[in-house]
């Protein structure tokens, strides 16, 4: 398909800005200005919309059909997080407004917003307090782990390294490293958990931390977690929670009991709010009291006369993390979700997912390799072992699928598992569609036995085949050319 | 219950294909020890109810106050198909283009964004989003680093004091140092930098238009900084772009910015969008996801993610940054906008923006004790001085319906007399009459 540019016409206009109401004078003088207009497409308003319909026509989204990929949570947004998100006394206001003298008045229908979702997920995950400034799973991962630093600092706790397992996920050795930690990894034992006997050798007086999801990426609940965490604080090491998989666990285990010292949540999966393609996200951090004066500032209050403020009196703190409170329009269509669930509707979230994952898991463990079999919880893995036998790979049924109308599952993911699939349906999707998704899986184990070739040019009814990856490295094409 | 499809058979039929009785056995791994100490939340509430209670929320707000606060953060017109655009559900819960056979429609629009960005700011390749301006210069002053192999970050005041304390905080444990540069009549100080830039500099960070909102030529910078093997980062607004000497033209080497202003609302400050854009050579040292052109299986072309093992998904602990999810649907607003305006509209909302500022700049300063403070030009924003704390006019300005600016003493130790203002397109020349009245009245 074109792109936006090359249906560029020279002169054509788009939309007409607001036009100038004073004498029409540039104050800049001329080696302060652009010598060429930027070259950006001249197309009509109506040339843009047909663009991006089309565009839009080329993607898939949960709106459009399952979506089971694993570890992102990919449940159906509420569209009233969408509506609340563009009332105008949210959407227009100017962030800058509640450092103004007094501007805290300004703003005291955001700022509750931020208080009181901080303090729904304090009591859903059991922590003191909450930061919501993060914007995104792995923001919240570095601003964590940069709490950690100022603990043991403050502390006079000289520690270098992170402790994290091996399938975790990337964003976790990653934070570490960048916070300025020596990053290592830990084994997986036979039942797919942290191996506890490897964890028990790594884990020294030099250890700042462990990161752990719960339940991993296998979608399994370790069973070991209490001593895990009844080592690491006995060795002065804190508990980083991975809020990932929070979607298994609601009201059913809070990381705070367990005894983690800081969470992160991703709010984009738990809480329904939608992913954009990539983002945006929110990822706010959760603490255990004693981290509670390292958080980034500003932190809302609400004072003795119920009113809300900004605090920014933390000489301890880490100092600022954003520019400003957080992805407030993300936040916003979460605490939409939490209100309208409610304290029955998050539990039921959290079992029908798990209910979802074990239905399928059932289902399909004749036809492919279940490495860790189990009760899962929100997820589980599946491997393509089986089928590679007969040349057939995870990347070929992920695109099988594709063609038969579905999302793949994530693939190659968890590294600890050859060929992985890693499935996780969510809670708001129906026994029908699970049971389509079953049987195209079925369907497709069974051509791998029959014609085992034909699934290597899958997807054939897609606006592009499969695409040439080693191409696009060596191409080094990121943007259209000029004419 | 909401969102949850499931009847009780639909349940129990699915709970007997699990092998499982009750949901309890579903959880049974679980060690009882571990039950919820507690779970004190309160019950759901109808659709009808949360949309009605937020809406008085919203109503707590005062976005009713004629706005004249900016600070790197405007209140620009957002065309009405910016807004149809990115309500289009199959962009918006898609997740991450990781499957690009059916995600085209991310990966194409991510592109056309990636050619936009680079050719307002004249850089030759951009990523596909990073969470803000202010993260998106930490993330180029650690890109320089590790281009650099150097440890010296030099900072100029003129850069936001937003993003200045970002930066502090972020590298706070990173063996680094950074040091900043005093501003003298609104434009960085040579002689100061000239002395501080030595050969364990990695980077020079500016910002331009800067925060007391002067335009000025960096062009010398570049060629001092250069001249040591240090990079030149500059912070860029994507508006100014459209009428200013681009930050590309002035020798940057990294330009990053604040995309708001590109179609997005203020909304309290976010979700946003930051931009980062360098030149070809850096590309591989550069954070974030990108998208390239290739061909499929029958040459046809089309988009994926690209140079993925600098990421953390594959590289893990050695890869150039953490981040995963980014502001990707925040970036096709911005490329919504700027195919709306097009070549000409963008500069159109630019000069508008200049000759608005302008008229506001010598209608204030005709106010008895009110003058320009800085001789520099500016783009849309400008500093003034008062007789009196600005902090005090502004409020008592509030209580006359303005948002009229921002107190620079906030963050600017001797600066408590001064007041930044910033003026967009949409300000009209009545709007910014009854400000000046206003503004005369609280002063006399």
């Amino acid at each position: 398909m074109k792109t936006i540019y090359e249906k560029s016409v020279k002169g054509r206009r788009g939309v007409r800005p607001p036009e100038s109401d004073v004498p029409a004078e540039i104050n800049l003088p001329n080696n302060l200005l652009r010598k060429e207009p930027a070259q950006l497409p001249e197309v009509s308003e109506l040339d843009v919309m047909r663009h991006f319909t089309k565009l839009a026509g080329m993607n898939f989204g949960v709106d459009t059909g399952f979506y089971p990929l694993g570890s992102c949570t990919m449940k159906y947004n509420p569209k009233l997080g969408e509506q609340v998100s563009r009332y105008e006394g949210f959407a227009a206001l100017h962030p800058l407004l509640p450092q103004l003298r007094l501007g805290g008045m300004l703003t005291q229908g955001s700022l509750q917003v931020l208080y009181d979702t901080g303090a729904l997920l304090s009591e859903i995950l059991g922590m003191k307090e909450f930061t919501m400034q993060p914007m995104a799973g792995a923001h919240g991962e570095l601003t964590g782990i940069m709490l950690i630093a100022a603990y043991h600092k403050d502390k006079g706790n000289n520690k270098s390294k992170v402790i994290v397992p091996d399938s975790a996920h990337g964003t976790n050795p990653a934070s570490a490293s960048i916070a300025g930690y020596e990053v290592v990894s830990v084994k997986s034992d036979e039942n797919g958990a942290m191996d506890l006997e490897e964890f028990k050798k790594t884990l020294d007086d030099d250890t700042a931390a462990v990161m752990l999801t719960s339940p991993n990426t296998l979608g399994l609940f370790n069973t070991n977690l209490p001593e895990i965490v009844k080592l690491a604080h006995e060795k002065g090491a804190l508990m980083y929670y991975d809020g990932a998989n929070l979607n298994a666990i609601l009201g059913k285990v809070r990381p705070g009991d367990v005894g983690f010292d800081v969470v992160h949540v991703n709010i984009h999966k738990t809480f329904a709010t939608p992913h954009g393609g990539g983002g945006p996200g929110s990822g706010p951090v959760g603490v255990a009291e004693k981290l509670v004066p390292y958080l980034p500032i500003s932190r809302v209050i609400k004072r003795s006369d119920g009113m809300f403020a900004l605090d920014y009196d933390h000489p301890k703190s880490i100092g600022y993390i954003a520019p400003f409170y957080g992805n407030f329009g993300v936040i916003l269509k979460a605490y939409a979700y939490m209100l309208t669930l409610g304290k029955e509707g998050l539990v039921r979230v959290s079992e029908n997912a798990v209910l979802n994952a074990n239905y399928i898991m059932s289902k399909l463990k004749d036809y492919y390799e279940l490495p860790y079999d189990r009760t899962c919880m929100h997820e589980f893995v599946l491997s393509a072992s089986r089928q590679l036998k007969n040349g057939v790979r995870a990347l070929d049924i992920a695109k099988a699928l594709i063609e038969r109308g579905f999302h793949p599952p994530t693939v190659y993911f968890p590294l600890i598992v050859n060929e992985a699939m890693m499935i996780e349906p969510t809670e708001t999707e129906s026994k029908e569609t699970l049971d389509t998704f079953i049987e195209a899986m079925i369907e497709i184990a069974e051509l791998v036995q029959k014609e085992p070739e034909s699934l290597h040019a899958a997807p054939r009814n897609m606006p592009v085949s499969r695409l040439d990856e080693v191409k696009a490295v060596k191409l080094q094409k990121f943007s259209v050319e000029k004419d | 219950m909401p969102y949850i499809p499931h009847t009780d058979q639909e349940r129990q039929q699915m709970l007997s294909a699990a092998g499982a009785n009750s949901i309890e056995d579903l959880f049974s791994y679980i060690p009882s020890e571990l039950a919820p100490s507690s779970f004190d939340l309160p019950p759901g509430k109808s659709e009808f109810e949360v949309g009605l209670f937020l809406k008085k929320l919203s109503a707590k707000n005062a976005t009713e106050l004629i706005p004249f606060v900016g600070g790197g953060f405007y209140d620009h017109y957002i065309p009405a198909a910016v807004d149809a655009i990115v309500s289009k559900s199959e962009f918006y819960t898609a997740y991450t283009p990781y499957q690009p056979e059916i995600s085209q429609g991310t990966l194409q629009a991510i592109y056309e964004y990636q050619t936009s960005i680079c050719r307002l700011v004249d850089m030759d390749v951009t990523n596909a989003s990073l969470y803000d301006g202010g993260t998106a210069l930490y993330e180029a002053s650690m890109m320089a680093v590790r281009i650099t192999g150097r440890n010296k970050i030099i900072v100029s005041r003129g850069v936001s004091p937003i993003y200045r304390v970002m930066l502090a905080s972020y590298t706070k444990n990173l063996h680094l140092q950074l040091e900043e540069i005093p501003v003298n009549n609104g434009v960085l100080d040579r002689d100061v930098m000239k002395d501080a830039l030595d050969e364990s500099t990695a980077a020079v960070v500016m910002q331009n238009p800067n925060f007391f909102g002067c335009v000025e030529d960096i062009s010398d910078i570049s060629e001092m900084a250069h001249g040591v093997g240090a990079l030149v980062i500059c912070s860029a607004y994507p508006i100014a772009c459209a009428l200013i000497k681009t930050p590309g033209e002035m020798g940057a080497d990294i330009v990053t910015g604040e995309g708001q202003s590109l179609g997005l609302p203020l909304s309290f400050g976010g979700p946003y969008l930051g931009f980062m854009a360098t030149r070809m050579k850096y590309v591989r040292k550069m954070p974030g996801r990108i998208v390239g052109a290739t061909v499929d299986t029958e040459g046809r072309r089309g988009y994926v993610l690209t140079l993925q093992t600098r990421e953390q998904h594959i590289r893990r602990d050695k890869a150039t940054s953490n981040i995963c999810s980014n502001e990707s649907l925040c970036a096709l607003a911005a490329q919504a906008y700027m195919s709306l305006l097009g070549k000409e509209g963008i500069r159109d909302v630019a000069s508008v923006c200049n000759e608005k500022a302008n008229y506001t700049m010598k209608r204030l300063s005709k106010i008895p004790g009110v003058k320009v403070k800085f001789p520099a030009p500016v783009f849309n924003e400008f500093t003034i001085d008062l007789p009196r704390d600005a902090g005090e006019v502004i409020g008592e300005l509030i209580e006359k319906g303005f948002a009229a600016g921002f107190p620079l003493g906030r963050y600017y130790k001797g600066m408590e007399k001064s007041m930044l203002v910033a003026i967009t397109e949409k300000r009209t020349k009545e709007e910014i009459g009854r400000l000046a009245e206003a503004l005369e009245e609280v002063l006399s």
